[in-house]
């Protein structure tokens, strides 16, 4: 069984959120993602100063066995992202809920975070899904 | 769910991600699919290859019908435990499948043929035996093992058969040694040096087992697409079809044309084919800007499109992408592929991409 730690927020497309409390949210793909996808080769962020929309596609991972979305969890906007990622796309496989973090969102007041999944509902989905 | 071959337990027992391929339940990766790739860059990995089907050719006329059956020309073998590479085509030069014939005896060869195609290849050859003296016999109760990589040999030599273990060590290149049902080769699928050892299913979990306590990796499925790719080796069914043909395949090489007057299935519609021109070729590329090559994508010359990627990846070895792509012959030496909607800059090179852990073309 894939690790979901319970401080975190998560989406059914396989995305956690952390509320970095300053404002802005962290955002990555969980454990159960990057062990379906396998070895992480490639990934594509989305530019600083981005405006993205709940849900909106915004930045790709590719792995040895094929490319995959990533979505932006809630609307608002995109205040950096993880530079370590360029060179070492494993990281993400390595330390998914650490090193291998994707980007940082400033959500719109409109945002709410409880709208998404908590650990124990992402592992319910899991479940279901499986 | 699928078949599963005489290494499955073992393969559960190592945590091995498992996956249906060709009708069975094979090891995709046991963790990290570029890791395993690495290891038999670096010093051996093993593959569990017991999908694919050993078949034996026997009879007066095997070599008559061999002749007749494949487009490569098993008359270039003339010594006991010889190898040669071969298309199977059909009567539209078409490719089948690829297979690996081996010499034996003037009465007995054997051939090893791809799993998802093997009913079909099957029932080809069958079909073709009519009044012949040969028969063909499918061996399912063998497994076989790819062992690969610079410290493949030395290393496998410990877990073989005692009696088997010097001729195996003496083999050259694409020759095969056998002691009652066990027969290894020095071929492989990866670019690497190396043994394909086959053996009764039953005495596979040891053979296994004695491999892993030398030190040789267990390796998927995984590893032995992205090694084979770097290797410039085509996939059966992806890079050549029933529809697409060892000329546009890269594979004109494996075409025997002489002598003139063997007359082997396919040889007119390749004639046909020769005599039109204007082929599509096989090409390499090294993807030049950012993203991963994949199967299916565009290949294009200044927004004009050129041909198709057949099999693309990421190359661990040369930590970039790469692909084996079928293009116009008019091509030039760069080009741009379609990546997600974006025309991406690529070179074209000539495969292999990697022999020997070293990379074949400049960076």
């Amino acid at each position: 069984m894939s690790n979901t730690p319970g401080d975190l927020k998560y989406t059914e497309e396989h995305e956690w959120v952390r509320d970095n409390g300053d404002g802005t949210l962290t955002v990555g793909i969980t454990d159960h993602a990057q062990e379906a996808l396998g070895d992480l080769v490639f990934i594509e962020l989305p530019e600083v100063g981005r405006r993205v929309e709940g849900a909106q596609a915004c930045a790709v991972v590719e792995s040895v066995k094929a490319a995959s979305d990533v979505y932006s969890p809630l609307e608002g906007e995109v205040t950096e992202t993880n530079p370590a990622l360029e060179g070492a796309p494993e990281t993400i496989n390595e330390d998914p809920y650490g090193e291998g973090w994707l980007f940082k969102l400033r959500p719109s007041a409109a945002s709410p975070l409880d709208s998404l999944l908590d650990a124990a509902g992402y592992r319910a989905f899991l479940e279901q899904e499986a | 769910m699928g078949y599963r071959t005489p290494l499955f337990a073992e393969h559960e027992a190592l945590g091995a991600r498992m996956v249906p391929f060709g009708g069975w339940e094979m090891p995709l990766h046991y963790g990290s699919q570029v890791r395993e790739h690495h290891r038999v860059r670096r010093d051996a990995g093993m593959f569990d290859v017991s999908h694919m089907l050993v078949v034996d050719v026997v009879g007066g006329e095997a070599a008559t019908f061999l002749r007749r059956l494949l487009a490569n020309d098993p008359a270039r073998l003339r010594t006991p435990g010889k190898a040669l590479y071969s298309c199977m085509l059909n009567q539209r030069g078409g490719v089948i499948d690829d297979l690996i014939l081996y010499f034996r005896a003037p009465d007995h060869y054997r051939l090893v043929v791809n799993a998802a195609v093997a009913e079909r290849d099957l029932a080809w050859m069958r079909d073709r035996t009519e009044g012949l003296a040969v028969t063909i016999q499918p061996r399912r109760e063998l497994a076989m093992l790819a062992v690969q990589g610079p410290n493949a040999r030395a290393k496998a030599a410990d877990a073989l058969p005692a009696e088997l273990r010097a001729q195996a060590l003496g083999l050259q290149s694409f020759r095969a040694a056998e002691q009652g049902d066990w027969f290894v080769s020095r071929t492989g699928y990866t670019g690497e040096d190396g043994f394909e050892i086959v053996c009764p299913g039953g005495e596979a979990p040891a053979l296994w087992r004695g491999l892993a306590r030398t030190g040789v990796a267990p390796c998927g499925l995984g590893a032995r697409d992205t090694l084979r790719l770097e290797a410039g080796m085509n996939l059966s069914g992806q890079d050549m079809d029933e529809t697409r043909g060892p000329l546009e395949s890269g594979l004109a090489w494996t075409v025997a044309w002489e002598p003139a007057g063997r007359d082997f299935i396919g040889r007119r519609a390749l004639e046909a084919q020769r005599a039109r021109g204007g082929l599509r070729r096989m090409v390499g590329l090294l993807l030049m800007g950012r993203g991963v090559l994949r199967g299916h994508q565009a290949v294009l010359s200044n927004g004009e499109p050129m041909g198709e990627i057949t099999s693309g990846g990421f190359a661990p070895t040369l930590q970039r992408s790469i692909a084996l792509a079928r293009v116009a012959p008019d091509l030039g030496a760069e080009c741009e592929v379609s990546i997600r909607d974006r025309a991406v800059p690529a070179r074209v090179v000539k495969p292999p991409f990697v022999r020997n852990g070293e990379a074949r073309i400049d960076l």
